[in-house]
């Protein structure tokens, strides 16, 4: 275990800490002097949740509540030939039982939920299976009753009557000639064209720029190899909870653990064909979600039960439940070729892509393909992905979800590159590394980035200037992509006359965003952090905003957060102008202060003033952001692995990360941190097991194997902020970024140690053992 | 089967009694008899840490106890750490370190460094990882974790900084 | 309520005449994966005979709930079923733990792990068994979790048993017909199977006076929380020069369907210098009783490899531990 001896964050300033560096590389321009941002105020929803006191999903209460409970398919992959309910519904206690038919037909239904068109008949099978189970624990049927034991009692005598089909688990098998075909209406879309026959390939995606076969051909270097991974789940610790009511005036309720309660309503309201008024969501806390807690599984069947009996339903997953029911992330298999000259230029690329969907069409291939090659200006390249429905659960996004999977083969290479060409493998990225100008194989020009900035603050790492000594132990490094995103956010704030600020928010605080968005609002008005009040309320309190995921909370609510900061301050120098009578034009204000002449007025005693000038003031912003703009990460590791057992210990992390703005450095730190430390637990030993029967055998925390505290060193940051130029305090968004690097960084450290390049995910003891034994 | 049994308890320093069925885990009672909802339920069968309570002292997964063998028992939950509206140095420690994001497996990990800190004031960064290796977080990477268990075993240690700190000082937010 | 209690009276179990249950059976997986456990009575016996009495009457439905961390979690997700749980950490021989340098240590089949190294003598003298019990599940688990519990869960896994089984434990055993006593290295018959006879319980563990030195390893994925791919613990008797082996036993989990000794391996050792040249042969003895299977924990040759790899250096700690002793 390496120990660091460095003081806590909690008490020292903000720019050094705790092993955490905190690089201010903006060019030539001095950082503004910000008065809130860049400190660390204590989180406006700490108390309650040291405590015990906040209200999470499963702590909600309601009178009359009933417990549900969900039927789910112990095959692979059944035609359902029948289901008999009629024992359970009998049974005293039970007050409601649904299945898919209670659902409204939804065949050839289409909606847009926000981020691209989602097949409603599919997302509705999803949630409680039709005609087939397409994975082990997909829900077939759902009882509520007086409480969980009864609930759980009146399953067992639901009868199912199943005819188990042959399942297919591995993405290329599944893509066979001759695989066992999960939707026999699946055409593959072939580049926009539908393609014939059955077939579990839903999308075939290709990109491509410059003539990437004439590049290969003048290359002096290429180097091609294959990459694995294993299906691997967000792992939240609170599984999934929900409870609705549906109201006898026809009104549903919803309380939820969402990552957006917005795109909640309007999955449940699709699916149940109902309008989008006649459903709220109230989001409860939530207990992580990494892009797990998008989809909705349990909402739309507690609000079936509670039509039913007209009593309030709770549905909570078990752990079991959540790994065998929820969106996974891909399994993958990517094969990745670079050519370059002598010098180090990479002047082609290809990529080849074929990542799980899971039973439903629609995974994470495109963003796949999009981060194969970001980190690099190269010319010529070319990327085919596939989108392949296998039975598994349906996927769901998991933290800068397919670019992780990608960046394992990309990151791979460039490093088998470097030691071919005899290249330090900082300045081989250097020397290519994707910076403003640079087109991307799928299109887009990049905007002001700062991977160059982050390579350099990397090369100048205690860490990396170390030297790492002793047997079977290496270093590794690599870099990640990911674009984060902007989309809606609204905000409305109003003033209170003792001069603090109430903001009303609609984006779930997973990780302290309420506190992110709050520093913004203050830092516009100039009060402080703490004056600020934040709260996230349900979708009938805010105007739409999109869901909390692509790292765009504290960017995009953030930036509607300052705009209706300067809505609140326009409105605020009206009322001192009535107050000094003077124009509206003549009254200034600065950090905090307005001005007219030698009076002053500070904001806490303009507040006070409200009454007198007109009453209260409300502040508001709505937006639709263009430029959130790309974060990369490069993350450094020492390893030491055990030849014998294969056992790869971390001795030493370091990540180095493009914040553009770290709003509250603590929160950034912990991004970047428990990012790379998923990203260090997908590259040893999480993985999704399977049976001959195709079942799911590790559908615990037993066996599923996530990093503990004891597996782990700290992990030292350092933030680089190269500002974002389309954002008013730069922000870039950071939450994603840091889970893609980390399985390449430890291949390639492994590969120091032993000699041995691992290609498959995870790399897990038994493997690394042996692969070893190969070798010799 | 299912007759209820009176069981009769001390939770968090008050005397408490309730009724419950045999197959109810101490942990279903606490939630959703006694609305003690602090503690959190991450996966049933003891993997997870975030339901841990202290049963006459000792760091227990109170998914895997029985409600009627709590019968006499002395039970301190997330919600008895705090005194009045002093927060514990742990939890002081773990607002001012950042050392939550979801904050899910917060009460588990506080209650688990609770019985650690109440052993052992002056443990090592390893001592800490194995002995809260029985909770799993899974946003923070641990790192701030373990460092707020060090900063709040430095306070415990007499250095006055607990004493300084009152309450949160933020206003508490929305549910 | 979890005082220590004396020992004296459970050095003797009065004869009971009751008839015979069977106590565990085989555990499979199970699709069922419930949230809530499953219906039944509870009873907390205070004696041995209230005990055995209410196994009896409870037939094979019957269960005994020491520490629970196994059986409410198989309880729940099905693995096993219930219609009566008897608790008997209120049976004081079933809570006591009692060391005595000259006559070894008595183990109460429930106490929980954590009071074995809580307790600095009885972590000094019987170092394999406190290296599992410091290793079984998280901290929270050894609360409630104890080392007679984990034996009659007999799980070909189990961290306890292959330390037991080393330093030449002995289950004592309630029942309808009395008391009687079998070695641990006997009492597992098959994963999740052991020698109990219909009506009959673990009462206690009776651990020999301390000699030598022993030690307890596992491989785990992980650095905790895991169960073991191997595990292996050895008991080794060093010759008055220090420098010999004159007495070894090593017993292996997870590489059969019950704990195993690997005799072969500690006979090889008696007269041997105590060196690593002795510890790899020892290593490759073992590895000829390994029959393991490939599972989600691990594969099969990986696992006969482990063997090797784990008798080399867990019989290292123990000889470096004996040393230490003298």
């Amino acid at each position: 275990m390496a120990e660091h001896k460095t003081a806590s964050p909690a008490k020292s300033d903000a720019a050094q800490s705790a092993g955490n560096g905190h690089a201010q590389t903006n060019g030539s321009t001095v950082a503004p002097p910000y008065r809130v941002i860049g400190t660390r105020p204590v989180r406006h929803d700490g108390a309650d949740k040291v405590t015990g006191r906040a209200v999470y999903g499963a702590d909600l209460q309601l009178p009359g509540m009933l417990y549900g409970a969900i039927l789910r398919s112990p095959h692979a992959h059944a035609r359902i030939k029948s289901i008999d309910t009629s024992a359970a519904e009998q049974m005293p206690g039970v007050l409601a039982v649904a299945t898919a038919r209670d659902l409204p037909n939804l065949k050839d239904k289409v909606a847009n939920l926000g981020e691209g068109a989602v097949n409603l008949a599919h997302l509705g099978a999803n949630v409680l299976a039709h005609d087939k189970a397409l994975y082990k624990g997909h829900a077939v049927a759902a009882v509520a009753a007086v409480n969980i034991h009864v609930a759980e009692a009146a399953l067992a005598k639901i009868r199912v009557d199943y005819e188990p089909l042959t399942a297919v688990t591995w993405v290329l098998d599944a893509m066979q000639p001759g695989a066992p075909i999960l939707h026999p209406d699946l055409r593959t879309d072939e580049l926009g064209e539908p393609g014939a026959g059955n077939t579990n390939i839903s999308t075939h995606l290709h990109f491509e720029q410059g003539d990437p076969d004439k590049a290969f051909g003048q290359a002096d270097v290429v180097i091609e190899r294959e990459y694995r991974t294993a299906t691997v789940h967000q792992g939240y610790i609170e599984p999934h909870v929900s409870t609705a009511l549906w109201n006898n005036d026809g009104h549903l309720t919803i309380w939820t653990a969402t990552q957006g309660s917005f795109t909640a309503r309007q999955q449940t309201a699709e699916l149940l064909q109902i309008p989008l008024s006649q459903v709220t969501v109230v989001p409860c806390e939530i207990g992580g979600g990494f892009g797990g807690k998008i989809p909705v599984y349990l909402e739309p069947v507690a609000a079936l039960l509670s039509r039913k009996c007209g009593r309030p339903v709770k549905l909570i997953m078990n752990r079991a439940d959540v790994f065998e029911g929820t969106g996974p992330t891909p399994g993958s298999f990517v094969r990745v070729k670079l050519g370059a000259k002598k010098d180090g230029r990479i002047v082609a690329a290809e990529a080849y892509l074929a990542y799980d969907a899971g039973a439903y069409p629609g995974g994470m291939i495109g963003p796949g393909c999009m981060c194969v090659f970001s980190c690099y200006d190269i010319p010529n390249a070319r990327v085919d992905g596939y989108d392949v429905c296998l039975n598994k659960p349906k996927t769901a996004a998991y933290r800068a979800p397919g670019a992780t999977q990608a960046a394992f083969a990309c990151e791979s290479v460039v490093d088998e590159l470097a030691e071919k060409l005899g290249i330090d493998p900082i300045e081989l990225r250097l020397k290519n590394a994707a910076k403003e100008g640079t087109r991307r194989v799928d299109g887009p020009v990049y905007d002001r980035v700062g991977l160059v900035e982050t390579l350099e603050a990397a090369r100048n790492t205690p860490h990396w200037k170390s030297k790492l000594e002793g047997k079977n132990r290496g270093r590794g490094i690599a870099c990640g992509f990911w674009f984060n995103i902007g989309l809606k956010s609204s905000v409305s704030a109003h003033v209170n006359f003792d001069g603090t600020v109430t903001l009303l928010e609609g984006s779930t605080d997973i990780g302290g965003s309420r506190t992110s968005i709050a520093m913004q609002l203050a830092e516009t008005l100039g009060i402080k952090a703490e004056e600020v009040i934040p709260r996230v309320v349900d979708t009938d309190s805010v105007g739409y905003t999109d869901v909390t995921g692509g790292s765009r909370v504290t960017f995009a609510t953030g930036l509607a957060a300052y705009h209706a900061g300067l809505d609140i301050i326009a409105q605020m120098r009206q009322r001192a102008a009535l107050v000094w009578e003077c124009k509206v034009e003549e009254v200034e204000f600065d950090a905090g202060t307005f001005r007219h002449k030698k009076q002053s007025l500070t904001f806490r005693e303009l507040a006070g003033k409200l009454h007198q000038t007109g009453g209260a003031i409300v502040g508001r912003a709505s937006v639709d952001p263009e430029g959130a703009t790309n974060g990369f990460a490069v993350q450094i590791a020492d390893v030491e692995v055990d030849p014998d057992t294969g056992k790869t210990t971390i001795l030493r992390w370091t990540i180095v990360q493009d914040a553009g703005r770290a709003i509250h450095p603590s929160y950034v730190e912990g991004q970047m941190q428990g990012g790379a430390v998923q990203g260090i637990g997908w590259a040893l030993n999480e993985e999704y097991l399977y049976d001959d029967k195709s079942r799911m055998t590790n559908a615990s925390y037993l066996d599923y194997r996530m990093p503990t505290a004891l597996d782990l060193p700290m992990i030292e940051t350092v933030i680089v902020e190269v500002p974002n130029p389309a954002h008013p305090y730069g922000v870039r968004g950071v939450g994603e970024v840091p889970i893609c690097a980390p399985p390449a960084t430890l291949a390639n450290a492994i590969y120091r140690a032993t000699g041995v390049r691992m290609r498959e995910l995870p790399m897990s003891p038994p493997r690394v053992w042996a692969a070893l034994a190969a070798k010799k | 089967m299912s007759k209820r049994i009176h069981v009769s308890t001390t939770i968090n320093g008050a005397p408490t009694e309730f009724l419950c069925e045999a197959r109810q885990s101490l942990l279903e009672v606490l939630r959703d008899t006694l609305r003690l909802t602090g503690s959190k339920e991450g996966c049933g069968n003891g993997n997870c840490g975030a339901c841990t309570v202290l049963l006459d002292g000792v760091p227990v997964d109170s998914c895997l106890v029985l409600a009627v063998e709590a019968e006499g028992a002395d039970i301190t939950t997330v919600e008895g750490l705090a005194h009045d509206t002093r927060l514990h140095p742990l939890q002081q420690c773990f607002l001012e370190g950042a050392a939550l994001q979801c904050g899910i497996c917060t009460p588990g990990f506080l209650v688990t460094a609770k019985a650690l800190l109440d052993r052992n004031p002056k443990p090592t960064e390893h001592k800490i990882r194995f002995q809260l290796s029985g909770n799993l977080c899974r946003c923070t990477g641990y790192d701030k974790i373990v460092r707020a268990v060090q900063e709040a075993a430095k306070a415990l240690d007499g250095n006055g900084r607990a004493e300084k700190k009152a309450a949160a000082k933020p206003r508490a937010a929305a549910h | 309520m979890r005082g220590t209690t004396k020992y004296g009276s459970c050095w003797k179990v009065a004869a009971q005449n009751r008839p015979p249950r069977s106590f565990y059976y085989s555990l499979s997986a199970s699709t069922r994966k419930a949230t809530a456990l499953q219906d039944f009575s509870y009873a907390a016996a205070t004696t041995i005979d209230e005990a055995v009495s209410l196994l009896s009457a409870g037939g094979d439905r019957a269960r005994v709930l020491a520490g629970g961390t196994d059986i409410i979690v198989q309880l729940r997700e099905g693995l096993r079923s219930a219609d009566l749980v008897v608790d008997v950490k209120k049976i004081p021989e079933l809570m006591a733990l009692d060391f005595d340098p000259a006559r070894g240590l008595l183990l109460g089949a429930a106490v929980p792990c954590y009071r074995l190294y809580d307790d600095e003598r009885i972590a000094a003298a019987y170092p394999a068994l406190v290296d599992s019990a410091r290793i079984i599940g998280g901290w929270q688990i050894q609360g409630r979790a104890s080392i007679g519990g984990n034996l009659c869960n007999s799980s070909p896994a189990a961290d306890s048993i292959p330390s037991l089984i080393a330093l030449g434990a002995t289950c004592r055993i309630a029942g309808p017909a009395g008391t009687r006593e079998v070695p641990v290295a006997e009492f597992c018959t098959a994963p999740g199977r052991n020698c109990l006879a219909r009506g009959e319980f673990l009462v206690s563990l009776v651990l020999p006076a301390p000699r030598g030195g022993s030690a307890y390893l596992r491989f785990i994925p992980r650095n905790e929380m895991d169960i073991a791919v191997v595990g292996v613990g050895a008991w080794v008797e060093l010759d008055p020069s220090g420098q010999k082996i004159a007495d070894a036993r090593i017993a292996l989990a997870a590489v059969a369907p019950t704990p195993v000794v690997a005799a072969e391996a500690g006979k090889s050792l008696v007269g041997q210098p105590a060196s690593e040249a002795s510890f790899k042969a020892a290593g490759e003895a073992a590895k000829k009783v390994a029959r393991p299977i490939t599972d989600r924990r691990g594969p099969a040759d990986y696992r006969t490899h482990l063997v090797g790899v784990l008798t080399q250096r867990v019989l290292a700690t123990a000889v470096e531990r004996a040393k230490s002793k003298k």
